[in-house]
């Protein structure tokens, strides 16, 4: 699955991109913020509000219950501010 | 048959009278063209320019998200949205709305729409480079913002 990370997102994160092997357990939006979370300082800091993240799964604004597809780009981001 | 529209996600500035001519060359059947620039301001002087952060693919798709439903909601004529990303030092264009139809009432309320919704569902962020040299943070989203696409719900 390969995760794409923008704004003060991927400042906190500290990378723009990367692969990674999800977990079984891990089966909605949410569960996958949760356990991002637990990777390391960078991924807490950048996750400690779980609910102001913004999600997309394969381009396409996504809530947080909605279940991971097996093979797609999920990105996180902040709030937009295009305009 | 609504009308596809005409989305530019783009580094370099635009030409808004240019815009307007294109979408408006040889036709008759227009009656209104209704324009918004969105341009980058100074804050008390202590803003140099806004990066523009983007996400590429899902910038254009959305955006064509968006123009397609107001091209259902409203009987456009010709529908043109162009958004820029990186640097964009004070007093130039961040984003550009061409709407156009037979009377005003549709042009105006259409872009006025693209622009709440482009605002909170296009994937942009915008951080300051201030005067200073210091760093401005990120612009942080307004919940008058998000209030707005409320009201467009409520509506449809």
């Amino acid at each position: 699955m390969k995760l794409v990370y923008f704004a003060w997102v991927r400042e906190r994160i500290g990378r723009g991109s990367e692969t990674i092997d999800k977990p079984d357990s891990v089966v909605t939006v949410a569960d996958l913020l949760a356990w991002l979370a637990e990777r390391g300082e960078g991924y807490a800091a950048a996750l400690v509000r779980p609910e102001v993240i913004r999600v997309a799964i394969d381009h396409e604004h996504v809530e947080h219950d909605t279940p991971l597809p097996d093979d797609c780009e999920v990105a996180l981001f902040p709030p937009m501010t295009g305009g | 048959m609504a009308i596809t529209p005409r989305i530019s996600v783009q580094e370099q500035d635009f030409d808004t009278a240019a815009e307007i001519e294109r979408i408006s060359d040889g036709r008759k059947d227009i009656g209104a063209v209704v324009t918004f620039s969105g341009k980058c301001r100074d804050e008390q002087g202590t803003l140099v320019a806004l990066e523009l952060e983007h996400y590429p693919g899902m910038a254009e798709a959305e955006i064509g998200r968006i123009a397609a439903e107001a091209a259902e909601r409203w009987e456009l004529l010709g529908l043109t949205v162009i958004h820029r990303y990186g640097k964009i030092p004070v007093g130039e264009n961040i984003v550009l709305v061409v709407a156009a139809s037979k009377s005003r009432a549709a042009s105006f309320e259409a872009a006025n729409f693209l622009m709440d919704y482009l605002k909170s569902r296009a994937p942009f962020w915008k951080k300051e480079h201030r005067v200073d040299g210091q760093d401005g943070g990120w612009v942080e989203a307004k919940q008058s913002d998000e209030d707005a696409l409320a009201v467009w719900q409520k509506q449809s």
